[in-house]
């Protein structure tokens, strides 16, 4: 088996007595998509949080690319190559859709202690962030204000800037939260295409998404994961179904 | 934003124009007014640098400009008048104690971080109050003008009044420069979203502190004019109500505008004037005022002259 990406060993977060995190272990392989299902109140985003350095564990082990990563903070993880999107669409909202971008290139393009030449002229900035909002599909809508675009639209600026990080690990929370089916099945479109080619781990509750663009899907209920296997093996799990799928299971 | 260049051009043109016309009507009064007014117009810029574009709510700015004015004052008590050797004390001295408030303040925000600036000025009002050797609570005389050699005589007061409308251009320059360079993406991309900053790349923490530290040491400059203006230091330029001033002065012309913080300064100390020389009870109509246009111009004065909703 290859060398895992991301190793989570015994990852324990607590809120109180809730134990949102109890003990978690998780590997997530270069190239995989590995989806993370779990009924409201499983403590995803928590875990999400705890990958991506918004939240420090109370006891655990974060390995990222065979490096020790669990004291590290959100902004030292991203240079690390680690990118989230948030399950409430996190933008610069008073921001040009290209300005979002081009910020998310910056913070990978050195230091920004330039304080004399204007950042919108920069062309190093702009045309990787050009390029990547071409690439998801907001190339004409560049120059509008993030706050203004559609909630679909706001989504899918949150991936192009997590794109822009250059990330090797896609920590993508709900990325089809809140949209249409019409936005859903684009969005799902979009994310197969990076499929294979980056590594993603996908928080999601619409089993369409989840069944179409997962490699393994690993189970969390109650802080701990229950089951992970392919998608056809947590269809057939049966302690899955009990405590998540519902006896009629999915469709 | 952009407010409309025209009106910016002949808004600066216009306070070009003063001190002509003002020795024209015999009304060199109208100087005076205008060089405090441009002099605070520097400090509500750089507050406005962190507050605007930081979103850091600093209540304690009077600080900066009293570093300034005893930078000077006391300089120049000892015999020292050279402007240049007391440019850099006010200016050094100022970026140091920002750095010092800064680097404690910003590891909180919001009604923390405006309790600790406000903290740490009222500590260093006290302490003026308390250095008797330099006029305690009473304050004491400049013992002269800041001298920078044969080219600039500040005791002239024309010369001196260009000198204050030459900085401020120079600041409202510099601060626009910055704002839109790199540096300021990051300070006013951590003011729209600290988590998404974060989640990018950027630790905010140090371009927050550097963009606290030049807002300190540009209005140590204002306080080195200002002193230079009042040629008179009290501890009341470090008082909680003059921070309370400048913050509304950015308040009223515009948060994060660029030239809504001169905007501001001059409605408020002129209004202030011209009140005050009409009833002993001006602050009635003053506050009514500026409740107002806080209410209905969401981006102050600066906001209604651009006729349209700004954004960065």
């Amino acid at each position: 088996m290859t060398e895992p990406l991301l190793e989570v060993q015994g990852l324990v977060k607590a809120f109180g007595a809730l134990r949102a995190t109890d003990g978690v272990a998780l590997e997530v392989v270069p190239g995989e998509t590995h989806a993370i299902i779990g009924p409201n109140g499983a403590g995803k985003t928590t875990l999400i949080a705890q990958l991506s350095g918004d939240l420090r564990p109370d006891d655990g082990l974060i390995r990222f690319a065979g490096e020790d990563i669990t004291a590290l903070g959100a902004a030292a993880r991203s240079h690390k190559g680690l990118a989230r999107s948030f399950q409430i669409t996190s933008i610069y909202r008073e921001f040009s859709a290209l300005d979002n971008v081009a910020l998310a290139v910056q913070a990978h393009a050195g230091h920004s202690f330039r304080f004399w030449r204007a950042a919108r002229t920069e062309d190093a900035l702009r045309a990787p962030a050009r390029a990547i909002l071409n690439e998801v599909g907001l190339g004409s809508r560049a120059r509008v204000l993030a706050g203004n675009l559609a909630h679909g639209e706001q989504r899918q600026l949150e991936i192009a800037m997590v794109l822009a990080t250059r990330p090797r690990l896609l920590l993508l929370d709900e990325p089809v939260a809140g949209m249409g089916i019409e936005e859903t099945q684009r969005m799902i479109g979009f994310l197969s295409t990076l499929k294979g080619s980056k590594t993603m781990i996908l928080v999601e509750h619409d089993m369409d998404a989840v069944f179409s663009l997962a490699d393994r899907i690993s189970v969390l209920v109650y802080g701990r994961i229950i089951a992970t296997g392919t998608p056809e093996a947590i269809r057939s799990n049966s302690e899955v179904r009990r405590a998540y799928l519902g006896e009629e299971g999915v469709s | 934003m952009r407010a409309r260049p025209a009106l910016l051009i002949v808004g600066l043109a216009a306070l070009a124009a003063t001190p002509l016309l003002a020795s024209l009507f015999d009304q060199p009064f109208y100087i005076d007014l205008l060089r405090r007014v441009m002099i605070f117009a520097i400090a509500a810029l750089s507050l406005n640098l962190i507050l605007g574009y930081g979103g850091m709510v600093s209540f304690g700015h009077a600080a900066y400009l009293g570093v300034g004015g005893y930078a000077v004052a006391i300089l120049a008590q000892q015999g020292i008048h050279n402007g240049f050797v007391q440019l850099a004390v006010a200016v050094g001295g100022s970026a140091s104690l920002a750095l010092v408030i800064g680097a404690v303040s910003i590891r909180t925000s919001g009604v923390y971080f405006i309790m600790i600036t406000l903290a740490f000025t009222q500590m260093l009002y006290f302490l003026g109050i308390s250095l008797d050797a330099y006029g305690g609570d009473d304050g004491m005389r400049l013992a002269a003008r800041s001298d920078f050699g044969g080219m600039i005589d500040l005791n002239d007061s024309t010369v001196f009044y260009y000198v204050v409308l030459a900085v401020m251009v120079a600041f409202l320059y510099a601060i626009h420069r910055i704002v839109n360079s790199r540096f300021g993406m990051v300070i006013r991309a951590a003011k729209s979203n600290e988590a998404r900053t974060r989640a990018i790349g950027f630790s905010p923490y140090p371009y927050r502190l550097a963009a606290f530290v030049i807002a300190g040491a540009m209005c140590g400059v204002a306080g080195m004019l200002f002193v230079n203006h009042t040629a008179y230091l009290t501890p009341d330029f470090m008082h909680w109500t003059r921070s309370g001033e400048i913050l509304f002065m950015v308040i009223l012309g515009g948060i994060g505008t660029t030239v809504g913080p001169v905007l501001g300064a001059f409605v408020l100390l002129v209004l202030e004037d011209l009140l005050s020389g009409w009833t002993e009870h001006w602050q009635i109509i003053l506050g009514p005022f500026l409740i107002v246009v806080v209410l209905f111009a969401r981006r102050g004065l600066a906001g209604l002259l651009s006729g349209r909703e700004p954004h960065d």
